[in-house]
């Protein structure tokens, strides 16, 4: 490639220097989005390991389960008012959520036009199954966290539905009977595990990780920290469908 | 060895295109895959056919102007290897293979396997340059440089800019040129003074000439024929969000 040849830039240095139209909208950069993304996924990530420390607590037994569900409700009284830290979470979480799902959304789509004609022949890529599935394994976990708060927050859906008693809740929840739920659980939670296997390496890269080195370890610190929270939160169904919480 | 390809045909921007399969007889294993279009080519002239437009140029592995899709993978099956030195004895006599041009729509077809990539001479005009007085050259060891910088600025200016990471990308991004770039004049004394605006500078022009976002996926590194390491792009990744903070 010859840098050092003035070429004749296409469309838009042509049309910039014969009338100077105003610059078109600002997009944001494709870092800056990334950095978004990244970020708010962090966030997430976090929140997703003290909900699964939260959900230990069921080993312990009822009692201490739904203690520990009235306390998130005093958290940072007397400071706070009764549920106002909750509101602030479920509104800071709101936030990295619909940040999350607009940087992806507009980083598929400038993805899509930046190959409008598809290769005929296009082996499957060699990036990993948790890489290739980032997308539509999100739109999975967006559509089980509308579920689950439906089910366990709300109660909406839930059989038992009752406000004081989240550990009645969850052993009603994952009953045998009502096994095509526990089902969806599992393999949302398993999407989970995928999507923040590549998700975290790549917050990483993103945030600036840049040595071989450092890339190994990266790699397997999401590998392990997906692990761990997909063995954390399968472990609460799978005790109640064996009997182990009841 | 006797094999067919099935090749991208496209007389011009505008035509829509399609793949033509041509049967290629008693090619020697030894020759490369450029010189068995050639050959095909020659039969095509010879048959009143309009011959295969391809880019090519110094056929050693180091200009990056070939630039085919070889059954689904830029620069064919060879790890680090350029389109001009594999050679058909990695492929089995009787092999169909698909040929078909980088697809980014930052790189338009202009014929067959032709495509254009004055986009990354945009990318380049942005920022991937150091500015320096004009006169006599400098001696080359005025300014140290530590070996450590030296050798990995070297590995990153390595990049032919053939465009294979674009092609490989399945967002059709240009971050590992843009990467290399980065790094190759970042890392250098005299690359300092603009290594804030030619971060910012080189990504918007990216941006703008429509190619993708990175996914962290790694398919660039992995045709890459330099075998520039996908590390890198954490680098452009960090001198981007240091120089938007000071900006």
């Amino acid at each position: 490639m010859a840098v050092d040849t003035p070429i004749p830039k296409t469309k838009n240095a042509a049309g910039a220097s014969a009338t100077p139209t105003p610059r078109k909208v600002v997009r944001p950069s494709s870092i800056i989005l990334k950095i978004t993304m990244a970020v708010s996924g962090i966030l997430l990530v976090l929140f997703l390991y003290v909900h699964m420390i939260g959900n230990l607590k069921i080993f312990l037994g009822g009692t201490d389960f739904d203690h520990y569900a009235h306390w998130l409700r005093d958290l940072g009284t007397p400071l706070l008012p009764h549920m106002w830290y909750l509101w602030i979470q479920r509104g800071v979480l709101t936030l990295a959520v619909l940040a999350h799902i607009y940087t992806a959304a507009v980083l598929t789509i400038r993805a899509k036009k930046a190959r409008p004609v598809k290769y005929a022949h296009r082996p499957k890529v060699q990036g990993s199954y948790a890489a290739r599935t980032m997308r539509w394994g999100g739109v999975i976990v967006l559509l089980f966290i509308i579920f689950h708060i439906l089910d366990l927050t709300t109660g909406t859906v839930n059989p038992v539905g009752d406000h004081e008693h989240p550990y009645a809740n969850v052993v009603a929840d994952f009953a045998p009977d009502r096994w095509y739920v526990t089902l969806f659980y599992a393999l949302a939670i398993v999407a989970v595990g995928f999507h923040l296997w590549h998700g975290i390496f790549s917050a990483a890269r993103t945030l600036g990780q840049q040595t071989e080195k450092g890339q190994r370890r990266a790699k397997t610190i999401a590998a392990v920290l997906s692990a761990v929270l997909v063995v954390g939160y399968l472990s609460v169904p799978f005790s109640v469908m064996v009997g182990l919480v009841d | 060895m006797d094999i067919q390809v099935r090749v991208w045909r496209q007389s011009g921007p505008a035509d829509r295109g399609r793949m033509v399969g041509y049967d290629v007889k008693d090619i020697s294993p030894d020759a490369s895959f450029l010189e068995m279009i050639d050959v095909l080519n020659e039969k095509l002239i010879l048959d009143g056919d309009d011959p295969i437009a391809f880019d090519h140029d110094c056929r050693e592995g180091i200009c990056g102007a070939c630039s085919m899709v070889i059954n689904g993978v830029a620069h064919g099956p060879e790890k680090a290897t350029t389109t001009c030195q594999l050679h058909m004895r990695h492929f089995k006599d009787g092999d169909v293979i698909d040929v078909e041009p980088w697809r980014a729509a930052a790189f338009p077809v202009i014929k067959d396997l032709v495509v254009d990539r004055s986009a990354f001479d945009q990318i380049i005009q942005a920022g991937g340059y150091i500015s320096a007085p004009t006169g006599t050259a400098p001696d080359a060891h005025a300014t140290p440089v530590p070996k450590k910088d030296a050798d990995a600025a070297f590995e990153a200016a390595t990049c032919i800019g053939c465009g294979a990471c674009v092609a490989a990308c399945p967002n059709g991004s240009s971050m590992l040129f843009t990467a290399a770039k980065v790094t190759h004049l970042g890392l250098m004394p005299q690359g300092q003074p603009e290594r804030d605006s030619r971060v910012i500078d080189m990504l918007q022009a990216q941006d703008d000439a429509g190619f993708g976002g990175c996914t962290n996926m790694g398919e660039c590194a992995e045709v890459c024929p330099k075998g520039i390491p996908l590390s890198l792009i954490g680098r452009l990744n960090s001198d981007y969000r240091k120089a938007i903070a000071k900006s």
